[in-house]
């Protein structure tokens, strides 16, 4: 299967990238905004095309152990849910982070807390990227902005599932999960045979037995695990920030925001600009790690920061922690489901331009 | 002098009796004495050894007593949260359908927590073998009711016996779980005397040959004791666990194989 340019859904150009990306397993559940990747998925059958083994749960505890199973041999394994969902997989994916096992989650989200609404939302941002389970741990998170980003990070998550051995999220939500544009979407490739040596596959004379746990009675030893946990984020922090600048160059104002809020925002660049207002944009593309120098960084010269968000104000603190006092930082958003329009982020901004 | 020839004299293959199975680890295990886990951790270790399987086998431990069963048995293992061994059980397995998978876990982990891997996984007929150790408390946390615990037994959470209008039945998940038409193989054993651990160990390695035939899931419950939890000696534990546990909790196969043409009818045979 060559390289394609197709029209799709959000979700439809992750199950398709999913499988094209050569993963070996899927387990899900259904939920609203994201069903639609297990039924494209059942619908592609992709274990006639690869090899993939897709597999309906009877919960999402019971996926995201699936998704545990797997890892733990060694292959590409994801799943992919709505916020409520995700609550439920905080279990599996804090024994997953202590298991260092690499696997990819994906989570449409949608607006709560409850079962809320299932309009779209940002306000599962503490939850993916300060852990969300118990323990000190962390998930790589990658927010996509398009159906392309959708599709790409995919494969980026593995990539860099597998390099760290950390499980890795995309946290999109329902806006991008049912919005459809044009994808292009890569070639088909190989599912790996090769597995890693940690994995379980049957221990074969040549080497010792494989125990995937996260268990150590021993507080020295628990220490000595976590550091070791530490020093795997902060070179994780080191490598992986990746983010874009719109319009950032002669910015006096800037604006902090990612996926459906960072493209309502370039749009607000664009009619700000118009007025004669000088804003960029800077857009998080992981949100751990965050982009903490390059948003301090565009500190030095702006007069004031806004983080635009869906959500009642979680991004805006890490805005904040990374501009470490150098310039003033707001933040203004929608919640419950509702998406800010470009002319309201505007006029926001106006607003605190005249109190500065 | 004498003597010492005299013992290497004795000490040849041909005189060999009895031997520790070459997939015991040298790991000294943590339960205490009495206890039917390091009977049943024996029984395995021994299929699997002599199934030539110690390269194909892959377990997953439970959250309980077997906690550290990975540390005993020289084969791969992934420890699963509690109550989802059958969840990861069910992946390993489908993305390495050529390898033997098995998980083991007791009456919390399985029956409580565990409940809905526990049916589903069964129910979808996962080609696993499920092994359940059921001494009707928890015994890690310190002799806690279990779902599993008798009518009027006393527990540190049941302290005046439990009482089964306000405590519920105890759930026969053996019984539940051969109703389904994914179990292929469903027996009910004990390891207490030299008798039975033949018993186990037989219906142990007819489930582990059964997973070669892909033909659903294979659960083998073994009713056990719990000297410590129970606050008895563990001779005292055994005759208590025959006089109560088995009328309970009756030995015996409850779903064997049928042949081919009565498959289909997923009749439950009961002995």
């Amino acid at each position: 299967m060559e390289r394609e340019l197709r029209l799709m859904k959000g979700n439809e150009a992750v199950a398709e990238a999913a499988i094209r990306a050569g993963v070996d397993g899927y387990f899900g559940y259904p939920i609203t905004p994201q069903t639609e990747i297990i039924e494209y998925l059942m619908e592609a059958d992709p274990y006639q095309r690869t090899g993939m083994v897709v597999l309906q749960a009877e919960s999402e505890l019971a996926a995201i152990n699936m998704v545990y199973g797997g890892a733990g041999c060694g292959k590409k394994v994801m799943t992919t849910s709505s916020s409520p969902g995700i609550s439920l997989m905080q279990e599996g994916l804090t024994y997953i982070a202590g298991a260092e096992l690499p696997c990819l989650i994906v989570n449409v989200a949608r607006g709560g807390p409850g079962l809320g609404t299932i309009q779209p939302s940002q306000s599962d941002y503490f939850q993916s990227v300060k852990g969300g389970g118990h323990g000190d741990y962390h998930l790589i998170v990658l927010a996509p902005a398009s159906v392309q980003e959708m599709a790409d990070f995919v494969e980026l998550g593995f990539d860099l599932a597998f390099k760290y051995r950390n499980p890795a999220m995309i946290l999109s939500d329902g806006a991008i999960g049912q919005m459809m544009e044009k994808v292009w979407l890569g070639p088909q490739k190989e599912r790996t045979t090769i597995l890693p040596e940690w994995a379980t596959t049957g221990k074969p004379p040549t080497r010792k037995r494989n125990i995937i746990t996260s268990l150590e009675l021993d507080p020295n030893r628990q220490e000595i695990f976590n550091l070791k946990l530490v020093a795997k984020y902060n070179e994780i922090r080191k490598n992986e920030v990746r983010y874009e600048e719109f319009h950032c160059d002669d910015a006096e104002y800037l604006l902090v925001a990612y996926g459906t809020s960072a493209r309502v925002c370039q749009k607000s660049v664009e009619l700000a600009r118009d007025k004669g207002i000088r804003v960029g944009l800077l857009r998080p593309i992981t949100l751990f790690p965050f982009p903490v120098d390059p948003v301090n960084r565009l500190a030095d010269n702006v007069k004031l920061i806004l983080a635009v968000e869906m959500s009642a104000g979680q991004m805006v603190e890490d805005v904040k922690l990374a501009v470490n006092g150098k310039a003033p930082v707001h933040y203004y958003g929608r919640i419950g489901g509702m998406i800010p329009t470009p002319d309201e982020v505007v006029e926001n901004l106006k607003k605190l331009i005249t109190e500065l | 002098m004498k003597e010492v020839t005299g013992i290497k004299e004795i000490i040849k293959p041909e005189n060999l009796a009895y031997r520790k199975s070459g997939i015991l680890t040298d790991e000294i295990m943590h339960y205490c004495p009495g206890c039917g886990h390091s009977t049943t951790h024996r029984i395995l270790a021994e299929i699997i050894e002599e199934e030539g399987l110690q390269h194909d086998a892959i377990g997953v431990s439970p959250v309980g007593c077997s906690v550290f069963l990975y540390n005993y048995l020289d084969i791969d293992w992934q420890e699963a949260a509690h109550g989802r061994a059958p969840a990861l059980a069910t992946a390993i397995k489908r993305l390495l359908p050529e390898k033997f998978v098995f998980t083991y876990q007791g009456d919390g982990d399985l029956a409580a927590i565990g409940t809905a891997e526990t049916i589903h996984t069964c129910n979808r007929g996962e080609n696993i073998l499920i092994i359940f150790i059921n001494n009707g408390i928890y015994g890690m946390t310190g002799g806690q009711m279990a779902p599993t615990t008798l009518p009027g037994m006393k527990s540190s959470t049941s302290p005046f016996g439990r009482d089964v209008r306000s405590m519920g039945n105890p759930l026969k998940m053996t019984d539940l779980v051969a109703t389904l038409p994914g179990t292929y193989y469903v027996t009910r054993q004990s390891v207490h005397t030299p008798a039975n651990v033949r018993k186990t160990k037989k219906a142990i390695r007819k489930a582990v040959q059964y997973q070669k035939l892909n033909r659903g899931t294979c659960f083998v419950e073994v009713v056990s004791n719990c000297p410590s939890g129970w606050k008895m000696t563990p001779t005292q534990a055994n005759s208590w666990m025959e006089e109560n546990m088995f009328p309970f909790y009756p030995l015996g196969d409850l779903k064997t194989p049928v042949d081919t043409s009565e498959q289909q009818s997923n009749t439950v045979k009961n002995d």
